[in-house]
């Protein structure tokens, strides 16, 4: 079995990443095999089952006391790892056309 | 060999000792200049020690073995390797993995292959392969892995070491890169139980940077490592026996739950009917989480930025491609799909009620046993490329380790023998927070099995040079 193709592209627009002819291929069988695995979690009766907390260990609030601390890694920091940057600015394509 | 061995041979031995193992290793100098900083920092472990790569260090690129993030170097440290420096471990090196610690194989790291000391034909596990590796090896005296499903047990497993998965919450996450919030955890892979004692004394605890660590007492793990266990329940999980276990390992693994039980440890067969849905939840669960994880990997703050692209969706959707490998889309466009509208309730919620499920039995059963005892994986360590075709194939591998990850439970692997000329682990789990009574059987079982012909195969991997 494999998702149709509309389903792939449309998946890999979602997870914003560019994929190929052949990817799209591979991929459409690699994910129907695991879909269709994982589906088996159908026929599990949840009824009654609460899963409002997914926090497994029960944790609820952690809580600390709201103060201003000093970032210990600095502007420049930030700004070297950025692919480009002007001034104290990353620099970003333009998002809307003028 | 056990750290006290690598502490007799002096820092400076050590040290050395590590570059007489690696003909290929360089950065000598970085080393040195850790070893300085160590020694002043006052720590009494001075061992060096290698940290799995999706852990943020300062001095050394973090890469998750990504080429997303190929020479990216953090400019902040993880909690870990805070503790252990101050601790006077000395970091030399970064370890390969599963690009972003997505595998059961290290075959999906961007950068290389790791290989099995026991067979350079079998793969070491994954996704912590290359800690593991470099343990058995005896290259350094213990490393740093992380598990989410499995990650560190089941290269523990493989590589014949004592490979610990604490409690969720029982170890601080901040600065390991995030894959699977509701899952990831750190922990050590060492050649002892009492060593892995050692090091989780290190690094557990609360820490005000990661929200998911609880506030309660840390135990001496160490001192209450006696060899006395009479008294203590062990329950068998027979759901974890079933199909598709190799029966060599399971031989292996009953005669070790044998010895356990003749040291006065009872035994009685417990049942977790919901385990076997561990590996269908874990690939909802996980796969969502990572997609939403891995969305910070856009090509505009940091890491890989593809050129000629002149639209911002286009930015991400070509940097993506060109730093993810195969395996990372794949499990990114999963958790996009579980996650998207229409089916949202059907996988991602459904898993989280599931998950509950799976945590009851688990409840159920340590009412009445203290530790529960399986195989770590279903087979031994599989060949290189054997699985790499069939993704599925690849998942399954996590069959066993699974449910303890979804119960948010400690879980470790310890050595218990050889089925097909490679080692058989032995996975005890014990209830949240109770590392303490999981240690004291894992080394109580040890302590009973120290003369074990198989174990000097283990030992005699790791003389000097035995690794070329």
């Amino acid at each position: 079995m494999k998702l149709p193709r509309e389903q792939v592209e449309w998946v890999a627009k979602l997870a914003q990443i560019e994929l190929t002819e052949e990817e799209k291929s591979h991929f459409a069988t690699d994910l129907s095999n695991t879909i269709t695995y994982i589906d088996e979690l159908s026929a599990v009766d949840v009824s009654g089952v609460n899963a409002d907390n997914s926090q497994i260990t029960g944790l609820t609030n952690n809580t600390e006391v709201d103060e201003i601390r000093r970032c210990e890694i600095s502007k420049e920091e930030f700004l070297s790892r950025a692919p480009a940057h002007q001034g104290d600015y990353i620099l970003v394509k333009k998002v809307l056309d003028k | 060999m056990r750290i006290a061995k690598w502490q007799e041979l002096g820092e400076k031995g050590a040290v050395e000792r590590v570059f007489a193992m690696n003909d290929k290793y360089s950065g000598l100098d970085a080393v040195l200049a850790w070893d300085k900083e160590a020694k002043s920092s006052g720590g009494k472990l001075a061992v060096p020690y290698l940290a799995k790569d999706n852990m943020a260090t300062l001095k050394l690129p973090t890469s998750a073995a990504s080429k997303i993030l190929e020479g990216f170097v953090s400019p902040y440290e993880a909690t870990v390797i805070r503790k252990l420096s101050e601790a006077g471990a000395m970091m030399v090196g970064k370890s390969n993995m599963d690009e972003f610690a997505m595998g059961s194989s290290t075959e999906n790291s961007a950068y290389m292959v790791t290989k099995n000391p026991w067979n350079m034909e079998v793969v070491p596990g994954g996704s912590s392969g290359g800690s593991a590796a470099a343990v058995a090896a005896g290259i350094v005296p213990f490393s740093l892995g992380s598990d989410t499903g499995g990650s560190i047990r089941q290269p523990a497993s493989f590589c014949g070491i004592v490979g610990l998965m604490p409690t969720y919450g029982r170890v601080s996450r901040y600065g390991l890169l995030a894959m699977a919030s509701s899952l990831d955890r750190i922990g050590p892979f060492t050649n002892t139980v009492e060593d892995a004692a050692r090091i989780l004394q290190i690094i557990a605890g609360r820490d005000v940077r990661d929200a998911t660590t609880l506030d309660i007492e840390v135990p001496d793990y160490v001192t209450g490592l006696t060899g006395d266990v009479k008294g203590i329940k062990m329950g068998v999980a027979t759901d974890f026996f079933g199909e598709g276990i190799d029966p060599e390992v399971e031989k292996v693994v009953r005669e070790a739950i044998e010895v356990i039980n003749g040291l006065g440890v009872s035994q009685s067969e417990v049942s977790l009917p919901h385990a076997k849905y561990g590996l269908s939840t874990y690939y909802i669960i996980q796969p969502a989480e990572v997609s939403a994880n891995l969305s910070r990997y856009d090509g505009i703050r940091y890491g890989h930025s593809a050129q000629d692209v002149d639209s911002l969706a286009g930015v991400y959707a070509k940097s993506r491609a060109e730093g993810f490998g195969p395996e990372t889309k794949r499990r990114v466009m999963l958790g996009a799909y579980t996650l998207s509208a229409g089916f949202r309730d059907a996988y991602y919620d459904k898993a989280l009620k599931v998950r509950q499920l799976i945590k009851q039995d688990f409840d159920k059963a340590f009412e009445s046993v203290d530790v529960i005892v399986s195989p770590t994986s279903p087979t031994v360590a599989f060949k290189v490329g054997e699985k790499t075709a069939d993704p599925l194939e690849m998942y399954k591998a996590d069959l066993l380790t699974t449910p303890a990850s979804m119960a948010g439970i400690p879980a470790v692997s310890i050595p218990c023998g050889l089925a097909h000329g490679l080692p058989v682990g032995l996975q005890i789990m014990a209830r949240q927070f109770d590392e303490a009574t999981l240690l004291k059987v894992a080394d109580a079982y040890e302590k009973a099995t120290a003369d074990a012909e198989w174990r000097k195969q283990a030992t005699k991997l790791q003389e000097l040079g035995g690794n070329k």
